[in-house]
């Protein structure tokens, strides 16, 4: 089992560790409905440096990452990041990930340069996947091992973290980055974004350096009681949005139309690995689609239930299921027929013996208060 | 951990002590509380029921994760703890916070008290765990 360059002080917290994607990562610190509601009403930080890094250097860099992902990086200015996912060649899914058009200082003269962020679990499959599509002149590095990642995020992230930094956090908006000083630290690059719905930042440094910065963000955030945030609360809070996760919501078998990702699937940028399929099931329609849904029953929703129509017919599978810290209620994903996909629609969710009912609702479970 | 010497303990972590000739108490060990973590919801709806050992009983839902409950011996459900009942006192984390007092499940009526022989010491179970 791999570590993080923060294993030790996770240990030292007393965190409740468990293997995830090969690394011995955090589950929870005080408990996850803690930590849940303090990113939902101050601020937690996540080590999450077991996420894979890219980078993607060439003058066909963008006709690499046109051909690869679904989202049109032809949109990207330097300083921005994309949510995206990465098709394979029978409609599913390979993983998806962050695109970052990163400064050009390091680029020759017509090259541009991106960082592509992946699942921990998929960095080896995505690696050989892009690859294997790299039919351009370009120059891949994996840089995984050598990269921390921490998320600082909850409505006091930006002023914790403005108290380490000269770069102007508020100005910052959602979805670009910055490289800059933290904590007298070089070269920190500053994303805007999250997983969790509540803001804040995802600051991305060399893994000898990540401790020192771990340590820098708990001194600045002292005063405001910032806590330490484990996988258990990052997964309650990503599904509170109804964000997906790879491997329990989608996967190499689940096309980005059904799982309702049409969003960052630019059928329009041109071709792309499935595009044609995509294009053909914008048309006509999917078999499938993955609602959010809530329960009227106290029973909690769990990944690989089966979905039944009232009359008991198997017709989908939940993906995802937790109990909402915020709303106290059971809240679940799950793929079913479009006939039951609308708002208000109805199906039953097979807990052992018990069928309990449930009902599409829009995600996102929890609406955040706008600041 | 807290694992008192004067009950019985389970691979599904589960513990029993006789209360009263053949009526026990039963619940969940502290090492399955704190590996379960938080309970939001606990259910039992075998009261009235004879169910045999190993029977599924109820199911305990935390935020993470489900588990069902298993009779550890044979016998009738006789009571569902009111502290955890949904209906009434609908707090779940007593188990979290007290185990094996006020966190306790449900009491049963014992078939054959012979049965629970066949159950762990606290260091039998203590092996099993650590």
């Amino acid at each position: 089992m791999k570590s993080t360059p923060l294993t030790e002080k996770h240990l030292a917290l007393g965190a409740k560790m468990a293997e995830f994607a090969g690394y011995n990562m955090p589950i929870s610190y005080a408990g996850i409905k803690d930590e849940h509601h303090a990113v939902r009403n101050n601020v937690g930080v996540f080590d999450v440096s077991h996420m894979g890094e890219f980078i993607v250097k060439g003058k066909e860099a963008e006709a690499l990452l046109q051909k690869v992902t679904s989202n049109d990086v032809s949109k990207l200015e330097i300083g921005d990041a994309q949510y995206s996912c990465l098709p394979n060649k029978e409609g599913g899914i390979v993983d998806d990930l962050l695109v970052y058009r990163l400064d050009e200082d390091q680029c020759s003269e017509g090259e541009k340069a991106f960082m592509l962020v992946v699942n921990a679990s998929n960095i080896e499959k995505d690696w050989n996947w892009i690859q294997e599509n790299n039919d351009f002149d370009n120059k891949m590095f994996n840089i995984s091992d050598r990269t921390g990642l921490i998320a600082v995020q909850g409505p006091n992230a930006t002023k914790v973290l403005q108290k380490l930094t000269e770069v102007n956090l508020a100005e910052m908006k959602y979805y670009t980055f910055t490289k800059g000083k933290v904590a007298g630290l070089d070269n920190i690059l500053i994303s805007a974004t999250g997983y969790t719905g509540s803001g804040g930042f995802e600051l991305y440094v060399q893994s000898d350096q990540l401790a020192a910065l771990w340590d820098a963000v708990f001194d600045a955030g002292k005063e405001e009681g910032i806590a330490p945030v484990g996988l258990g609360a990052r997964d309650t809070l990503r599904l509170e949005m109804g964000y997906c996760l790879y491997g329990n919501d989608i996967n190499d078998t689940t096309s980005p139309i059904e799982a309702g990702l049409s969003w960052i699937t630019k059928l329009k940028k041109g071709p792309f690995n499935s595009s044609e399929f995509f294009t053909e099931q914008k048309a006509n329609g999917v078999n499938r689609k993955l609602v959010a849904f809530t329960m009227e029953d106290r029973r909690v929703p769990r990944h690989d239930y089966i979905i039944e129509n009232a009359s008991e017919e198997a017709i989908g599978v939940v993906t995802s299921g937790t109990q909402s810290p915020s709303l106290e209620i059971p809240i679940g994903m799950g793929y079913v027929p479009p006939s039951h996909s609308k708002i208000g629609s109805e199906f039953y969710v097979v807990a052992g013996k018990k069928k309990l009912k449930a009902t599409v609702v829009k995600a996102p479970f929890y609406k955040v208060a706008k600041a | 951990m807290n694992l008192p010497e004067d009950l019985k303990y389970t691979e599904e972590h589960e513990w029993i002590k006789i209360d009263s000739e053949n009526v026990a108490v039963l619940g969940i060990t502290d090492f399955a509380q704190s590996e379960l973590g938080e309970l939001v919801y606990v259910e039992v709806e075998t009261v009235g029921e004879t169910l045999e050992k190993g029977a599924v009983f109820g199911t305990v839902e935390a935020v993470k994760t489900t588990s069902d409950l298993f009779m550890p011996v044979s016998g009738e459900v006789l009571e569902f703890n009111p502290e955890l009942n949904e209906n009434e006192g609908d707090n779940p984390t007593a188990i979290n916070d007290d185990p094996y007092g006020k966190g306790w499940i449900v009491k049963i009526k014992v078939s054959d008290v012979a049965e629970l022989d066949d159950l762990m010491s606290a260091d039998a179970y203590k092996s099993i765990v650590s």
